[in-house]
């Protein structure tokens, strides 16, 4: 429908002898949920027009084995990190991007004790380090006058200390970015880590992410932004719960800089 | 006959220190129950956070008025103990002032005690007002109702009574200096129980001299019996944050621990060369491991640390999302029920020549539900608020363990999340050969 993206898998570099700079882990919500897909072209669109030479694993990729874990079945977990990094490791990968935080904290961190060692990046920064090297050059007004609020996710944040990449980012869109009062190290979760994405949540009086996009809409935003699909989920329910739905957007930090540029 | 002074106060601190080892070998003990766990790496790193965290009160003051008054009382702590060590020899030795010597050095440090002191005590008043009559929320949830707020209480009454027959002490002594009195040599100066001594006006030299001495003698037996009280409450944590801290997480906080039991098992089933049907090698032929925890056993002896240094601040549950929004889950009662259920491991134990008897009870179910540990989003909220580096979320993680690993017990909609990774890899229903579509959509 919309114009053709350059992806290619693994399968083909292996198939012309070469490897890719780094690859492009898309995730389960990145490959099958309709709002997390646009996520994923868009991130695609700024690798293109920075002509970055990535690939993906496409029908070969599986779940990191991230949700299992936090639901408390080491043994998925296990199962799904050994044939994944088998794979990897197959192709002999050194680097890695990704949308999702949770695809990136357990690519990170879990996977080298269980023989997966990998330069993991979550796409904030690696966006960050293509505008820094001038691959990626940023032009015009992009999000001038419009008020953006950032939402950490606690993946990226809290549990792995990442917070200026996607400020940095933001700020190229010359959006007034404006904070939460509770952001950085104590920033409220969307709701939907541990595998609460899967399930109803427990009774309680509210859920969480109607508190958090509270948070979000105290800053009086255009836009909140996130760094997460889940999150992007959770967010963009929340603010349906305040009937916001009309004023205020939930994006994804690279649709926001990929839609700046006109992409 | 002139004597009995020392030897009352030598057996007094014999028994005091005697019964209070006496406690910190069981408290070892009931440690020592949880399983091995390998702390011996990143030792400038521990060292490092113990400095910053415990001795700096780093993580105390990221709520500035608790923290501050808090730090007010943990200087005044430290500080005064340098006077109790002077009591201490006076005690043994029945000198008075022993180290009065010291002259102007002298009268400063007893100048900044009696001002610590009073600021130990407003401290404690702020404090009391906020426990008792503002009643800040995170003071007076469901897991504080009776022993943990009366305990709340108790502390700051004992250190406020200590603090008071300090000064009181102090006054009757200043009083009884300027009277000439015998063995009362001038020493010291006294900017706060200066303002105690009109109180004490028109006594006899006698009388001082009795109220000097009982407030010596409760002062110092107050903090013996002060000692003895640690054990059985919260404020253990003056001892526990300093390793609790060393010991404290230092990987990242989104990096849970890979099982090595589970490691075992999934290797030997992926391994194309294995036989299925080989009977298990002799090491093996023990009773598997239990995956994940349902007892107080079955965790690391770090995490059981980390119970027995919870002060109940309540800082982890004031910041957790399920919490916040009306869950049961409060990680604050988590860390009480591990540490509630491990004291009852440690009585029967005592109670049965060091051995333990099953009692039918268990963590799992009998102190904690499977209501709050499946209202966990695994934020990392708990783990970031607290002071002392517990970490609640581990303990959450084993017991999910357990329950899916060893009972399956998982909510259906997790279970259905988990079979579709095992089907197509994904935690929804749909084909891994359209992994690829978002592409051309």
């Amino acid at each position: 429908m919309s114009e053709q993206l350059k992806v290619k898998t693994m399968q083909e570099f292996m198939a012309e002898g070469k490897q890719p700079e780094i690859l492009f882990w898309v995730g389960s919500a990145g490959s099958y949920d309709d709002r997390a897909k646009k996520i994923s072209r868009a991130f695609v669109k700024l690798l293109n027009k920075a002509n970055v030479d990535f690939a993906v694993l496409g029908t070969e990729e599986s779940s990191t084995g991230d949700v299992a874990k936090r639901a408390g079945n080491e043994f998925l977990f296990q199962m799904q990190a050994m044939m994944n990094i088998e794979l990897l490791n197959g192709y002999e990968i050194k680097r890695i991007v990704t949308c999702d935080p949770h695809s990136f904290n357990t690519l990170k961190n879990e996977y080298p004790g269980l023989g997966g060692n990998y330069d993991v990046v979550h796409h904030t920064q690696y966006l960050k380090e293509l505008i820094d090297k001038g691959r990626l050059t940023i032009t015009g007004d992009g999000y001038k006058g419009k008020r953006i609020t950032f939402h950490d996710p606690c993946y990226l944040g809290r549990a792995n200390s990442v917070f200026d990449a996607p400020r940095e980012v933001l700020s190229k869109t010359n959006a007034e970015l404006v904070e939460m009062k509770r952001h950085k190290k104590t920033a409220l979760c969307c709701g939907a880590g541990g595998a609460q994405m899967f399930k109803e949540p427990e009774k309680g009086d509210m859920d969480i992410n109607v508190m958090r996009t509270k948070d979000a809409l105290e800053t009086k935003p255009n836009i909140i932004a996130t760094g997460c699909p889940y999150c992007n989920t959770m967010m963009t329910d929340g603010i349906k719960a305040h009937e916001k739905e009309d004023s205020v957007t939930v994006m994804d930090v690279a649709e926001l800089l990929a839609d700046s540029q006109g992409l | 006959m002139e004597y009995i002074p020392n030897i009352i106060f030598a057996i007094a601190l014999i028994v005091g220190i005697g019964f209070f080892a006496r406690n910190v070998k069981k408290l070892s003990r009931n440690i020592k129950l949880g399983k091995d766990v390998d702390v011996s790496d990143n030792k400038s790193q521990r060292w490092k956070n113990m400095a910053k965290i415990a001795l700096g009160q780093t993580k105390m003051v990221v709520r500035p008025i608790a923290g501050l008054m808090h730090v007010i009382v943990y200087v005044g702590f430290i500080i005064i103990n340098i006077e109790v060590l002077e009591i201490i020899l006076d005690g043994l030795l029945g000198t008075h002032r022993l180290f009065s010597p010291l002259g102007s050095v002298y009268n400063f440090l007893i100048g900044s005690f009696e001002v610590l002191a009073f600021l130990v005590i407003v401290a404690v008043v702020v404090f009391w007002i906020r426990r008792n009559v503002i009643r800040i929320q995170r003071f007076i949830k469901p897991e504080m109702k009776g022993w943990p707020k009366t305990d709340g209480n108790m502390i700051l009454y004992i250190e406020f009574v200590l603090m008071i027959l300090f000064l009181t002490m102090n006054a009757a002594d200043f009083q009884l200096q300027q009277l000439g009195a015998e063995h009362y040599l001038r020493a010291g100066t006294f900017p706060i129980s200066q303002f105690i001594v009109p109180l004490l006006d028109g006594l006899s030299e006698s009388s001082l001299i009795l109220v000097e001495r009982t407030a010596w003698w409760l002062h110092i037996l107050g903090i013996l019996a002060f000692l003895n009280y640690l054990y059985y409450s919260k404020h253990l944590h003056i001892l526990l944050a300093f390793p609790n801290t060393y010991y404290g997480k230092i990987k990242p906080q989104g990096q849970f621990n890979n099982l090595a039991s589970v490691t075992k098992e999934v290797k030997l089933m992926m391994d194309p060369d294995a036989d299925p049907f080989a009977a298990p090698a002799e090491e093996d032929a023990a009773e598997p491991e239990k995956f994940g925890a349902s007892d107080v056993m079955d965790f690391n002896w770090v995490q059981l640390l980390n119970a027995y240094t919870c002060t109940e601040c309540g800082r982890c549950t004031s910041e957790c999302p399920a919490n916040q929004t009306g869950k049961k889950l409060s990680p604050r009662k988590i860390m009480m029920d591990t540490r509630d259920r491990l004291e009852e491991v440690g009585k029967i134990m005592d109670a049965n020549k060091g051995e333990f008897v099953p009692d039918g009870k268990q963590l799992l179910g009998d102190y904690i539900s499977h209501e709050e540990l499946w209202a966990c989003t695994t934020c990392n909220a708990c783990v970031q608020a607290c002071p002392v580096s517990i970490d609640p979320l581990s303990i959450i993680m084993e017991m999910r363990r357990y329950l899916v690993m060893e009972q399956s017990a998982a909510p259906t909609e997790l279970n259905n999340m988990m079979s579709n990774i095992e089907n197509n890899g994904a935690p929804w229903p749909y084909n891994q050969m359209d992994r690829l579509n978002w592409v051309n959509e």
